[in-house]
């Protein structure tokens, strides 16, 4: 157990650049992934937390056990979409970073609507009488509480990022774990695993570790920057 | 704020996809977890790159999988070891121009103490008789691989129904896995030998039974039919095809060792 990790801490001194493109396409298809998922997770969430509609509670449900979501089985249903025998095969994305980065997203956003549900209701019990006295219509209470949330949300950013790095079930499926072009960090860990290769996949795992604390560091240091600038 | 963000994430989006396309000529090649885990594909497929400009795209599944995958028309070209599953499927019409490419061969695995004395033995049916008669588990593939579909055709040789014996434990996972899971819990399995070779987890593990003519393992490759899928890369994927069967694909694959030991052995006939 020691050696195999002191093994892979010897390996992080000579990571070559094969490991960094690995690195790089899963920053790439975690940035991609996020800010899609922003797009579309952050309305989601606080539409389902401002609007009145018939199955509110329904939809918050929904919401919160979606975070759950395994992502192997992501995975399964994006692949039998994207399959040439599937409905969107025309496409050829299967085993192709767009694949990924749509099977991530459909992975990523409930996670982050139904963080994003739970944040912007709370600061909607404070407003709401507020807002109603001034008439918003819908989408601009939602813009105005996006924005007013804005540092509180990048939490649920965070773990949209921090999900989307670190699964491994659905890439693994719609990516096809192909070198060079869709192998990403948490598939080449399985790989190397699968072969046996304990520290290098240690060593891998401990890559992986450092880019999602410094994005967390950094991310922090933002918060704080534009706290302090705008209040 | 809200157009801030937009004129910001528009271009970032843009940038990323971008990157993200490619424009190469390239095929994807369904095949076996043995001969990508083994170092085969990125010991022989940079010189058939660098010849056509081809791009090879691995997808390393067990040969049932790798099937599967091109009847869904997901592959261009496959190469998998299970010669009965691959006359089906070109029987079938998914397949066309199977060829035989090379071969290694299965060897039995078990703990250096070897209880079961398969070592005594160099029959591979005397040696599952003797496994199942023994305390050891064997771990199987469970996994649909070819590597499986061997393992299935010796226990129903020997006359045992393996799921009966409690000794015996699917995996559902790749060789790797299976070893890995021989090696923790002292148990025997079957290997094909090129990844036993590569395989670094070994334990207390090593070759019990090797050299039984029926533990020969070929490979074969074949494109998948353009007829029953037109968009299936025919040109591009028959160029490899016809590369890995021909005289320097062959020396290629001779050429790949291990610890300067050759993995596989090529068989095609030209």
């Amino acid at each position: 157990m020691l050696d195999t990790f002191l093994e892979a801490l010897s390996l992080l001194g000579r990571l070559d650049e094969h490991v960094l493109a690995i690195v790089w396409l899963s920053f790439k298809v975690g940035l991609s992934t996020v800010t899609l998922a922003t797009l579309i997770g952050l309305p989601l969430g606080a539409l389902v937390a401002v609007a009145s509609f018939p199955g509110r509670s329904i939809a918050t449900v929904v919401l919160n056990g979606m975070m759950g979501l395994p992502s192997v089985v992501v995975g399964v249903i994006i692949y039998l979409i994207l399959s040439r025998s599937g409905p969107l095969g025309g496409f050829g994305l299967l085993y192709s970073p767009p694949a990924m980065i749509l099977a991530q997203t459909v992975l990523v956003v409930p996670l982050m609507a139904a963080l994003t549900r739970q944040i912007i209701e709370d600061a909607w019990r404070e407003y709401a009488n507020e807002f109603r006295s001034m008439r918003f219509s819908l989408r601009h209470t939602i813009v105005s509480l996006l924005y007013d949330c804005r540092f509180s949300l990048v939490v649920a950013v965070l773990a949209g990022m921090g999900r989307s790095l670190s699964e491994v079930g659905a890439v693994m499926i719609v990516g096809g774990n192909i070198e060079g072009f869709t192998r990403t960090m948490t598939t080449a860990i399985a790989l190397e695993t699968a072969k046996g290769d304990l520290p290098l996949s240690l060593a891998l795992g401990m890559v992986l570790l450092s880019v999602v604390l410094v994005l967390n560091a950094g991310a922090y240091n933002l918060r704080q920057w534009a706290m302090r600038k705008y209040g | 704020m809200a157009y801030r963000i937009r004129r910001l994430i528009l271009p970032l989006c843009a940038a990323l996809f971008g990157t993200l396309a490619q424009a190469d000529e390239s095929i994807v090649l369904a095949s076996t977890t043995s001969t990508d885990q083994s170092g085969l594909f990125g010991y022989i497929l940079p010189r058939f790159e660098a010849k056509t400009g081809i791009k090879v795209k691995v997808v390393a599944l067990g040969t049932g999988q790798a099937l599967d995958t091109a009847r869904r028309g997901d592959a261009d070209v496959v190469l998998v070891h299970d010669r009965p599953a691959e006359d089906k499927f070109v029987a079938e019409g998914w397949g066309v121009e199977r060829r035989d490419v090379m071969y290694n061969d299965f060897i039995v695995i078990g703990p250096k103490t070897d209880a079961a004395q398969v070592k005594a033995t160099k029959d591979v049916v005397d040696g599952f008789r003797r496994i199942a008669a023994g305390s050891a588990p064997f771990i199987s593939r469970g996994d649909k691989s070819g590597t499986h579909a061997a393992e299935l055709r010796f226990w129903k040789t020997a006359g045992i129904d393996p799921k009966a014996w409690s000794g015996y434990k699917e995996a559902g996972a790749g060789m790797g896995p299976t070893l890995n899971m021989s090696a923790a819990l002292g148990g025997y399995t079957l290997a094909d030998r090129g990844t036993w070779l590569s395989f670094k987890n070994r334990q207390d593990l090593e070759i019990v039974l090797a050299g039984d003519k029926r533990l020969f393992n070929p490979y074969g490759v074949m494109l998948v039919n353009p007829a029953k899928y037109p968009h299936v890369k025919k040109d591009a994927g028959m160029k490899f095809v016809d590369w890995i069967t021909s005289r320097e694909g062959q020396e290629t694959i001779a050429a790949y060792k291990i610890n300067g030991e050759q993995l596989f052995f090529p068989d095609a006939k030209n």
